[in-house]
């Protein structure tokens, strides 16, 4: 990926809850088409670093720059972050009180000006790219955990994202339904799309990642490919923690 | 004493003619109560002091004093000011109904303001965030994402403030409306049979309440819908 121009620059940002220091000094570049894989101990910065990246959380220090917006309290640098910036949560945040195909709708509707037609063939093209076109009338409380997520996903899609973030996006699932949206992730990144992607994964990471953070502390400890991550971990705290993950 | 229910089946339809200024009485205060509740509500998660603390005085006011008081105050009241007598709401302000309403309104826009605030905190906070994701603004986020699921929360504690409100306004009969209380009064002066006159008149409310709450509920689980079954 050398050569391509970053779409994500994370210079020193310093992050803090009260006296709790929740980043530390975090720099971080992404480049356009990268894959980064984010990975580290419960508690160790991963989901505030991310949620700093579409302006979830305030950053107290440093600069983060996107697709070339600096996030600063200018509220019009925000809204541009948030239109190109797609998000995926642990516990999918789908609209309970709205069916699959009116989740998809609503912010292409409201933040794209898209009339109902345009709208809903965007969510028809997206609920067919992650396999659920006939859910598209019911509530997400009757789908599987599997079939949320990829409606997430899909909604997040319909905005049309240059970056997608995902926030451990199979955490939450059983077993048996962590592929069917590993899958649909593994063919966003193949389609060339931005990913930042806080998962324990291994082997997800491994096919698809371009680069892994570790981090641990509130601070990046490594940056490096998987395989040199997955081979020769530089730090005793990321060999500790590879053990751990590989052990189960 | 011996109750002769003859007496209650033959007072129900006079009393009955009281219903219509009951009904009424209970549909202007509500409707005044959620748009007030709705002003306050919005005043108060709005961040900002100066709206926030006139809302919590209100609020604070009306839940804290008898509604037979607010009434009073409000029917004695008005009259004092020379620029309400002034005004060219005056025809209506003078009139003992339109008193009942603003006191009643107030009233049960106090509660159903606290109500609403407890449906707004129980939204889930991942949903405003996944909105915010999506790039809706904050007003947006609130009327498509928080309001509807705050509303459905609300429902079963509004269901028994909207019954609170019905049974408040037998005190209009205190400022001398002829809602059911008060035609049921002007009958027992009549016929010196409370006993069996009240007695039709609880008949009368109990019936409407009955009906509130059937709508409510019905409208209650059409809210529900999308909620899972057994959750
Ligand atoms: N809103 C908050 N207020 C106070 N402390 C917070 C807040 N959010 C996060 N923290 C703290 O910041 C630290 C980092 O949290 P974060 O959620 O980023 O960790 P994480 O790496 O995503 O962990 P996990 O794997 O459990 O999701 C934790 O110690 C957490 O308790
Ligand atoms: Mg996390």
């Amino acid at each position: 990926m050398s050569g391509a121009q970053p779409v994500i620059v994370l210079d020193k940002v310093c992050k803090n809850f009260g006296a709790f220091r929740a980043l530390i000094n975090v720099s971080l570049s992404v480049s356009k088409g990268e894959k980064l894989v984010v990975c580290g101990p419960s508690g160790s910065g991963k989901s505030t670093m991310i949620r700093c990246i579409n302006r979830l959380e305030e950053h107290d220090g440093g600069h983060i720059i996107v697709n070339g917006h600096e996030l600063t309290k200018d509220s019009r640098n925000i809204d541009a972050v948030r239109r190109e910036v797609g998000m995926v949560f642990q516990n999918f945040n789908l609209f309970p009180h709205l069916t699959v195909i009116k989740n998809l709708m609503l912010a292409p509707r409201l933040v794209r000006h898209k009339n109902k037609d345009e709208a809903r063939a965007v969510a028809m093209k997206y609920l067919e790219r992650v396999r659920i076109p006939n859910q598209a009338d019911k509530y997400p409380s009757q789908l599987s955990g599997g079939q949320q997520q990829r409606v997430a996903i899909a909604r997040a899609l319909c905005m049309n994202p240059e970056i997608m973030l995902f926030d451990e996006p199979t955490s939450a699932l059983d077993p048996e339904m962590i592929a069917e949206v590993l899958d649909v992730m593994t063919d966003l990144a193949r389609d060339g799309m931005t990913m930042v992607c806080v998962t324990h994964e291994m082997g997800f990471a491994r096919s698809v990642a371009d680069k892994i953070v570790f981090m641990d502390a509130g601070e990046i400890v490594e940056a490096a490919t998987p395989e040199a991550f997955f081979t020769k971990p530089q730090t005793e705290r990321a060999r500790q923690f590879l053990s751990q993950i590989l052990a189960h | 004493m011996t109750l002769d229910p003859q007496l209650i089946l033959d007072s129900l339809p006079l009393i009955a003619q009281g219903l219509g200024i009951t009904l009424k009485l209970l549909l202007y205060s509500a409707l005044f109560g959620i748009g007030l509740a709705i002003i306050t509500l919005v005043m108060r998660i709005s961040g900002r002091w100066y709206l926030s603390w006139p809302a919590q005085v209100y609020i604070y006011f009306f839940r804290g004093t008898p509604i037979l008081v607010q009434i009073f105050i409000i029917y004695y009241g008005l009259p004092q000011f020379g620029f309400i007598r002034g005004s060219i709401l005056w025809p209506i302000l003078r009139e003992p109904f339109a008193c009942c309403v603003i006191a009643l309104g107030l009233n049960s826009g106090a509660y159903v303001s606290e109500i609403l605030r407890g449906g707004v905190l129980g939204v889930d906070k991942g949903l405003t965030e996944a909105g915010k994701a999506l790039g809706l603004s904050s007003p947006q986020r609130f009327i498509y994402i928080t309001a509807p699921i705050a509303i459905r929360l609300s429902l079963p504690a509004y269901s028994n403030e909207f019954i609170s409100t019905l049974k408040a306004t037998a005190l209009a009969s205190t400022v001398t409306l002829m809602d059911v209380t008060g035609v049921a009064r002007t009958l027992v002066s009549q016929t010196y049979a409370p006993y069996e006159i009240f007695i039709a008149a609880a008949i009368l409310y109990l019936a409407f309440a009955w009906i509130s709450y059937v709508a409510l509920a019905w409208l209650e689980a059409r809210a529900s819908r999308y909620v899972k079954k057994g959750n």
